[in-house]
């Protein structure tokens, strides 16, 4: 189960509205390497990973992926409180607005809805685990895009820290792939499916 | 009465550092469950943590359910402002 603190990760306080940002923004709420499909990617996986480190951080890992998607919320919302239907219109999130209003929902920047054929929860330790690594280097590249676009510094700092999480996270998932390979035949780490050839472990 | 409060701004800010601390190093000690200089870097910030998150409910309101303080006559965890509003966390 989950329990909820009233409270970001890292602050959000953006003072300036921009809704044309805000619908770049949000594709990191419910995009292709959004936050909501990187936390149900790692919260998928993990029932049958068979080894306890591994299962570790991507219940970890996914858990902070759902702060992250709070954060990436919270900077749209900031965005776009409070717009008036001119801005609403030359800004170009009429669009987005005839649809949702101000509310948050999860689509791509390109306004693509949010689904699970986002991510794959494959069965298999060495492919899941090559899969998490790309999906937190697709997410820093994303960041990294948003950055160039942004200019005002209350937006560029918590992106900035949502960056380097991509990078943590990545360097761990690099470490949890070496744990899988040395519990495994390393003459050829593909003689078994350790999640479905491996049975009665518990 | 009030000459021990705390301000504000900077406990929320030490709240978050400590945080931080906490779950930076628990994703390290998930894939390096022995390492002792991250399990005593662990204990150190869980506890300021800890301490840091009661020392904010008693003044400014609970953050978590475990220091929510039951006595009070009023159902607080909804009335301080949510993260993503102005003056919340």
């Amino acid at each position: 189960m989950w329990n909820y603190e009233k409270r970001l990760q890292h602050p959000v306080r953006i003072t300036q509205t921009n809704p044309k940002i805000a619908q770049v923004i949000i594709t990191q709420f419910g995009g292709p390497d959004g936050e909501l499909a990187a936390s149900m990617r790692y919260l998928s996986q993990r029932y049958t990973m068979p080894y306890k480190e591994v299962t570790g951080i991507l219940t970890d890992i996914g858990t902070e992926e759902l702060a992250h998607m709070e954060m990436i919320c919270a900077i749209v919302y900031q965005l776009t409180k409070d717009l008036t239907p001119e801005q609403l219109i030359e800004s170009g999130f009429d669009k987005y607005y005839v649809d949702h209003t101000l509310a948050l929902w999860p689509q791509a920047a390109s306004g693509a809805p949010w689904t699970a054929t986002y991510f794959q929860s494959k069965g298999d330790p060495i492919t899941d685990l090559h899969e998490d690594m790309a999906a937190e280097q697709k997410a820093r590249t994303t960041y990294d895009n948003i950055l160039r676009l942004v200019k005002d510094p209350e937006v560029c700092e918590p992106i900035r820290f949502l960056r380097e999480r991509e990078i943590v996270h990545y360097q761990r998932f690099g470490e949890s792939l070496r744990i899988v390979q040395d519990h495994l035949d390393s003459k050829n780490f593909y003689a078994i499916n350790p999640e479905f050839d491996i049975r009665s472990r518990n | 009465m009030t000459e021990n409060k705390p301000n504000r701004n900077e406990l929320l800010e030490w709240i978050n550092v400590v945080s931080f601390a906490v779950d930076d190093v628990k994703l390290f000690l998930d894939t390096h469950p022995c390492n002792p200089d991250a399990l005593e870097y662990f204990e150190e910030f869980k506890k300021q943590r800890v301490q840091a998150l009661r020392e904010y409910a008693k003044y400014y309101g609970p953050l978590t359910l475990d220091t929510v303080h039951t006595p009070a006559d009023y159902w607080c965890w909804i009335n301080e402002p949510w993260p993503w509003q102005e003056g919340g966390c």
